[in-house]
């Protein structure tokens, strides 16, 4: 892969799966029942796209791709094509290398998605949503909701999450692609998962955590409560209570 | 609805305080028009799957905590439905309101205008001005072929023609891509759809999106004059509405009958009709120093008479044509028995049928029995091209219970699976002995049909092979008492006719090749078009009646225009021997006249008068030959009172060359479609890279 | 508030290993085969006794929804559909569970589908959740090396199989049938109901779809009781559950709280409080988008759960809490919501295809105030002639944020609306005294 210039990737005019892939949908294909490999469809179009990424640098789903998909799942090609278009995940154009899916839902919107999408223009020179930059690298699309909202705003690079963004952070990153650099994967401030800023609120008392020792002990204990009852139950009637008032 | 309809599952209901009992599993919208109550719809047919997405037939269902779309709810016990109060009229009229937004506002040049059911439903629903204030959606228009127009912005997303492509074509051509607002009906790749019978999409389609190409523009329905008729251009007997303006017919529309056509039409069968206005003969014609000159009716009459004076009857011979009357067919025979002529056929192609009973040459099963069959073998036929309506209802039995298939001929889609078994005589050994498995498969089925076409009688062993096809309809319990599963599969409107009339070689007759090969002096052909006109032997003196000036023309001496089938009131019997009449819609052009008139004038001219001289007379004889042409409107399914079968000629082997397609392109087979501007795209775009391909 | 000890979700921030070893620590996969033992019918019963509701926003009881399965289906196969689509703006909790806890979800799996005799699950995992999907497979790989998934799960004699399957990028998928159409290959378009997917799912078969987080935490409800978890929330609204806050607060951050918590008392223990302080609040959408949002003088009193919410006629929904301080721009804040369910509706049934398409375009409009105050009676008519009028409940999603924002918040679109006007007029070169006509 030398040519990273989406210009110069145009429809092909043939697909076909290479080795890594053929394996991919071997496993794929087992987890659905016989007959019903249509199933398949949008794991095996991943198959494509990550094989086109692979091979061209640039990860998306040409035409011929959706029809040996179909010949592949035994389905008609507009089935194929339907399901390609409806799917946004889907390229059905080139892309540069690194695709920038910036949420920009009310979640991001209130945390300054704006400032994301501003700083996503800066570094690459991309002027609108869904362009590619000149070289080829950066492609930006702007995204529904990625269910991340706790970290927001945030981003997604090709299949990683890049969380608790702004502005500054944003440009660094992409700094960071362009350097050739694999960023790590998540919060750009270091917290941990989706826990409170500067400390989790719970889960802190790690001894009161649940675990298999108070199962065991809650067990034991049930069982116990069940033998005394059943032994009360068991043992003939205690004697009337002595009358009250003595 | 009569008082003594029986129900499986009887379910009570009350729609508009009408109480009403329907079978269970009824849908509310079905109910209703049981109960009389008409519901708005667009994206529910009668014949495709229920979609629900139009949501303008919502009703309101007691206890139900909002309106439901009543095509694809069910009916329950108890149920108390309103169909016209008034939160169904608000939700209709909020429903019109959103199809109106993004629909363009130029019904004044749509051809769907005046038989819209947008613009129909949006005089009961819609508002009288628009509360939309934004841009409107327009959509790149989509190519589907020479047939089918597209004006994708009138689009209301029903996706009838989605479900039409892919359930009754089986062609799974059409999708929606995309989604939202954003969806699109299309192709993907801009393929023309592959179907015969894509015409359909313009009758299904509920509004302007889709509408026919070679009509575009043409006429508004109001302006039209409609007459009930049938198509000739196969042998299913497709019942249609022949539209005409002034001379001019200017579409021809299917018309519901559910035991032929359903509602469907074939695309030759509907578009073909530009051809009725070109290459048409309008006046008689005369060779004169080996060039056709125009003449009048006295001078083409008298010419024959001339040639006609002194040769013995044996030396003259008529060919009925494919798409002819049995009227005229009748008035030839006729004639030619008054000239002492036993010359006399009507097997263009010389399929090798055995007339020796009804049931050896008839399409048993009927069409709509086709939906009780649980096996078919086809032997030599391909009913996409040959009857492409035939063709859909196997689908939709295929689709109903996924029935086998068997192929004896060269592979093709036939829009659903089938097993090829062979490609030629030889595989038909293999299921007489029952060593082949789709024996089993035959042996095994309750009503197997055995099918067998043009291009396996049409051989020299034709007579073997249809009677080894009878007798395994016989082995495989195709022949039971209440099951008749043999069948021959005619691809000509004529024929059947023709062999109930018995226009056939009479005793010591030459047939159709004796004929041609000059064993004549004088050929007469009725439309008889369907073979080289070139093999007639140069002495013969050959008279050519018909519409149009095609092969048969061409070769003539005298030519005798006549009328096509929209021009006249004509009987012919379909495939399954059911009588029927087209109707005339609009005159025969110039000095074209009725072929049974040609006849009865002709006969006068040289002293032997047919005895009749009304159509009713000629129509009272034609019962008086066979007692079946009085059976119009009351069709009889054959009877298989006695399974013995046509006998084979003891001489000669099965051939062992595989069966030649009996059509190589489906819209070019007769003079009609020849002369179609249309039917030329059509092969351009359909037949001829297949062709091509096929090198 | 909830105490440590009763949290189902130990490691909802990833401290602690998601494997199985790590999730046998925590208290999974312990004595599976003993709760199958105790019967199908007792743990729906179980589960009905707990007063789980369905975690996806609708808030079905989750016992009776599995007793819809049919009891004798034959030689078919039937499956429990797990929604892991998770989609909804503002909710992310999911994701959490699918990447932290997935053996809690795979043994869910087992539990709820042995309870519904399913014979195998699908995770519907949105797509892009690219990296959650990696760590839910490996559980489900991890399952099936310990014997605790397969022909003979945890030793019970009971076959089940878990599979994994990504989306690719459609909210509608998170809707039942249209996951199921989606699991089938085709677009996602959800399908009229009746027949309901517990007789005509998944291939025709019966199929219950429940949300990850119902399914998550029923092997957990099963070991500690019914009663543990009915101890927690008011009547009716029972259980612990996963809340997510986001927007204008201090410390975002999921968590797990007891149902019925008092939506103030989430947002100032745990999420740090609104940013500038609690006066400083403007609004709260409390359980994901599709939720009309209510007012801060609502929010002092609201409880999380169904019925609290329901009385200040919006809705629990997913738990998913987006704060709004007094700086937002609640017209643009509920624009953007539009435009995400236009871009979001299948396009499979007019009033959906047609109605948020139109109601982005006028909610765009109202952003500016480029708008006529009609247009606000008539945006708040047209969103309900979209609601209940389609075959699924995303056109009702699409109408309550904008019945919300009209409900509470008409003066603000007027006073835009008005601001427009008054601009326009300044901008407008002064008009030319009229000359009498000559």
């Amino acid at each position: 892969m030398s040519e990273t210039s989406i210009a110069a990737a145009a429809e092909p005019t043939s697909f076909a799966f290479d080795p890594l892939s053929d394996e991919q949908i071997a496993i794929i294909l087992k987890r659905y029942p016989p007959g019903r490999q249509a199933s398949a469809v949008i794991p095996v179009l991943y198959v494509v796209q990550k094989q086109m990424g692979r091979l061209t640098g640039s990860a998306w789903v040409p035409r011929v791709a959706m029809d040996a998909v179909a010949a592949l799942l035994e389905m008609p090609p507009i089935r194929v094509y339907e399901v390609a278009t409806f799917y946004l995940m889907f390229n059905t154009k080139p892309i540069g290398r690194f695709h920038l899916q910036v949420c920009t839902t009310t979640p991001c919107w209130l945390r300054g998605s704006d400032d994301v999408v501003a700083a996503c223009k800066r570094a690459t020179g991309i002027q609108h949503m869904g362009e590619t930059s000149v070289d080829g690298l950066f492609t930006m699309t702007e995204v529904e909701c990625l269910g991340a909202c706790v970290n927001a705003p945030m981003m997604q690079i090709n299949d990683d999450y890049y969380e608790d963004l702004d502005g500054p952070r944003t440009e660094a990153l992409l700094a960071a692609f362009r350097r050739g650099e694999t960023p790590p994967i998540g919060s750009t401030i270091g917290r941990e998962g989706s826990m409170s800023v500067g400390g989790p609120t719970t889960l802190t008392d790690e001894a009161a955590l649940w675990n298999p020792e108070h199962y065991a002990a809650e067990r034991r204990a049930r069982a116990e409560a069940e033998a005394a009852a059943a032994a009360a139950a068991a043992a003939p009637p205690p004697a009337a209570p002595p009358p009250a008032g003595e | 609805m009569s008082e003594a309809q029986t129900f499986i599952k009887p379910t009570k209901l009350t729609i508009d305080g009408v109480e009403i009992v329907v079978e269970a599993g009824t849908s509310v919208l079905q109910a209703a028009e049981q109960a009389g109550k008409e519901i708005p719809r667009f994206c529910f047919h009668d014949r495709l799957s229920v979609a629900a997405n139009c949501r303008m037939c919502l009703v309101e269902v007691e206890k139900a905590p909002k309106p439901v779309a009543s095509c694809a709810f069910p009916v329950g016990e108890g149920m108390v439905v309103k169909t016209d109060s008034p939160l169904v009229r608000k939700a209709r009229r909020g429903v019109m309101e959103f199809l109106l937004i993004n629909h363009p506002l130029d019904c004044p040049i749509c051809d769907q205008g005046g038989e819209c059911d947008l613009q129909d439903q949006a005089m009961a629903y819609g508002a009288d001005h628009t509360r939309y204030h934004e841009n409107k959606r327009t959509v790149r228009d989509k190519d589907l072929g020479p047939l089918v127009k597209t004006n994708m912005t009138r689009c209301i997303q029903c996706s009838r023609c989605i479900r039409f492509s892919t359930e009754i074509a089986g062609v799974p051509e059409l999708g929606g891509t995309s989604r939202g607002e954003m969806m699109e009906i299309t192709t993907y790749v801009e393929k023309a759809l592959t179907s015969e019978l894509s015409g359909n999409l313009v009758d299904i389609c509920p509004v302007g999106a889709l509408t026919s190409k070679p009509y575009a523009y043409h006429a508004r329905p109001w302006e039209l004059k409609k007459t009930d008729s049938i198509d000739v251009l196969d042998a299913v007997g497709t019942n249609i509405r022949v539209d005409a303006r002034g001379p001019q017919v200017m579409r021809v529309l299917p018309r519901l009958n559910e035991d032929i056509n359903e509602e469907w039409m074939a695309d030759k069968s509907r578009h073909s009709i530009d051809g009725l206005m070109r290459r048409r003969l309008d006046k008689p014609w005369l060779r004169l120093a080996g060039k056709l000159q125009p003449a009048t009716w006295p001078e083409a009459f008298q010419a024959i008479a001339t040639r006609l004076a002194g040769v013995p009857g044996g030396r003259i011979g008529a060919l009925a044509g494919d798409l002819a009357d049995a009227e005229s067919m009748l008035a030839l025979k006729d004639l030619m028995a008054a000239l002492g002529s036993e010359n006399i056929d009507c097997r263009q192609g010389g399929a090798r049928f055995n007339t020796s009973r009804r049931d050896y040459y008839l399409f048993n099963t009927t069409i709509a029995g086709i939906e009780q069959a649980d096996a078919i073998l086809l032997i030599g036929t391909n009913p996409r091209h040959e009857a492409p309506i035939l063709n859909a209802r196997i689908r939709k039995r295929w689709l109903m219970n996924r029935l086998p298939v068997g192929v004896i001929g060269s592979a093709t889609d036939l829009t659903y699976p089938s097993t090829i078994l062979g490609d030629g005589a030889a595989a038909l050994d293999g299921l007489a002995d029952g060593s082949h498995d789709f024996a089993k498969v035959l042996a095994k089925a309750e009503r197997p049909m055995i099918v067998i076409g043009e291009a396996a009688l049409a051989g020299a062993d034709g007579a073997a092979l249809l009677a080894a096809a009878w007798s395994l309809a016989g082995k495989v319990g195709g022949l039971g008492a209440d099951w008749h599963g043999f069948n021959v599969l005619h691809r000509a409107a004529a024929r059947v006719g023709a062999l109930d009339l018995g226009f056939l070689p009479g005793e010591g007759g030459q047939d159709w090749q004796g004929m041609v090969r000059g064993g004549v002096d004088l050929l007469w052909l009725l439309g008889a078009d369907e073979f080289d006109a070139a093999q007639i032997s140069p002495e013969t003196f050959v008279i050519y009646q018909g519409h149009h000036g095609d092969r048969g023309a061409a070769r003539a001496d005298v030519v005798l225009p006549g009328a096509a089938y929209t021009e006249k009131s004509g009987t012919y019997v379909n495939m399954e021997g059911r009588v029927q009449r087209t109707a005339l819609a609009v005159f025969p052009p110039g000095e074209a006249k009725e072929d049974w008139r040609i006849l009865r004038a002709f006969s006068a001219v040289i002293g032997k008068t047919l005895p009749y001289d009304t159509l009713e007379a000629l129509r009272t004889r034609l019962v008086e030959v066979n007692p079946v042409f009085g059976t119009i409107g009351s069709f009889r399914r054959m009877a298989t009172g006695d399974a013995g079968g046509p006998t084979a000629p003891a001489a000669g082997g099965m051939r062992t060359e595989h069966f030649a397609p009996a059509i190589t392109d489906y819209y070019q087979t007769d003079p009609i479609s020849r002369a179609s501007p249309t039917m030329r795209v059509c092969t351009e775009t359909y037949s001829a890279p297949l062709m091509q391909a096929a090198e | 508030m909830l105490k440590d000890h009763d949290r189902i979700f130990t490691n909802l921030y990833g401290q602690h290993d998601w494997h199985l070893d790590g999730a046998r620590a925590q208290g999974d996969w312990d004595g599976t085969a003993d709760l199958l033992a105790r019967g199908r019918d007792a743990i729906v019963n179980e589960i009905k006794a707990s007063g789980l509701r369905g975690r996806g926003g609708a808030g079905f009881p989750a016992g009776l929804k599995w007793s819809f399965m049919p009891k004798d289906r034959g030689n078919k196969p039937a499956y429990l559909l797990v929604n892991c689509d998770e989609s909804e703006p503002g909710t992310c909790k999911d994701r959490e569970i699918l990447r932290f806890h997935p053996h809690k979800l795979v043994e869910g799996c087992l539990v709820a589908g042995f309870a519904m005799g399913a014979t195998a699950a699908y995770c519907y995992i949105r797509g892009e959740y690219y990296n959650e999907y990696v760590h839910l497979q490996t559980a489900v790989e991890e399952a099936y090396t310990a014997g605790l998934l397969g022909p003979d799960a945890c030793g019970s004699g009971y076959a089940f199989d878990v599979f994994v399957h990504r989306g690719a990028g459609a909210y509608i998928c998170g809707e039942e049938t249209a996951l199921i159409e989606s699991l089938e290959g085709k677009k996602g378009m959800p399908r009229s109901k009746p027949p309901f997917p517990a007789a005509m799912g998944l291939y025709g078969c019966p199929s219950t779809v429940t949300n990850c987080e119902t399914v998550a935490v029923a092997p957990t409800i099963m070991r500690r009781g019914a009663k543990w978890f009915a101890g927690f929330g008011r009547d009716k609204n029972q259980g612990t559950k996963l809340f997510c806050i986001s927007g204008h607060v201090n410390r975002p951050c999921t968590v797990e709280e007891s149902m019925s918590v008092p939506l103030r008392e989430l947002i100032e223990v745990h999420a740090g409080g609104v940013r500038g302080g609690w006066d400083n609040l403007l609004a709260v959408i409390p359980g994901g988008v599709s939720v009309p949002m209510i007012t801060k003088e609502m929010a002092e009193t609201a409880l999380m759960d169904f019925d609290s919410l329901r009385e200040f006629r919006s809705g629990l929904g997913t738990g998913a809490v987006i704060v709004m301080d007094k700086s937002t721009d609640v017209i643009k804040a509920i624009a953007r919501i539009s435009a995400f369910y236009k871009h979001e509706s299948c396009g499979q049934c007019t009033p959906c295809r047609e109605g948020t398409g139109w109601m982005m375009r006028i909610m765009n409009r109202m952003v500016e105030g480029r708008a006529e105050v009609e247009e606000i009676d008539m945006l708040d008519q047209m969103s309900r002639q979209i609601e209940g009028h389609t075959i699924c409940a995303l056109g009702d999603a699409a109408a309550w944020p904008i019945q919300g924002l009209i409900r509470h918040f008409r003066p603000v679109l007027e006073e835009r609306i008005a601001q427009y006007k008054r601009d326009l007029l300044a901008k407008r070169p002064p008009m030319p005294m009229p000359i009498a006509a000559e």
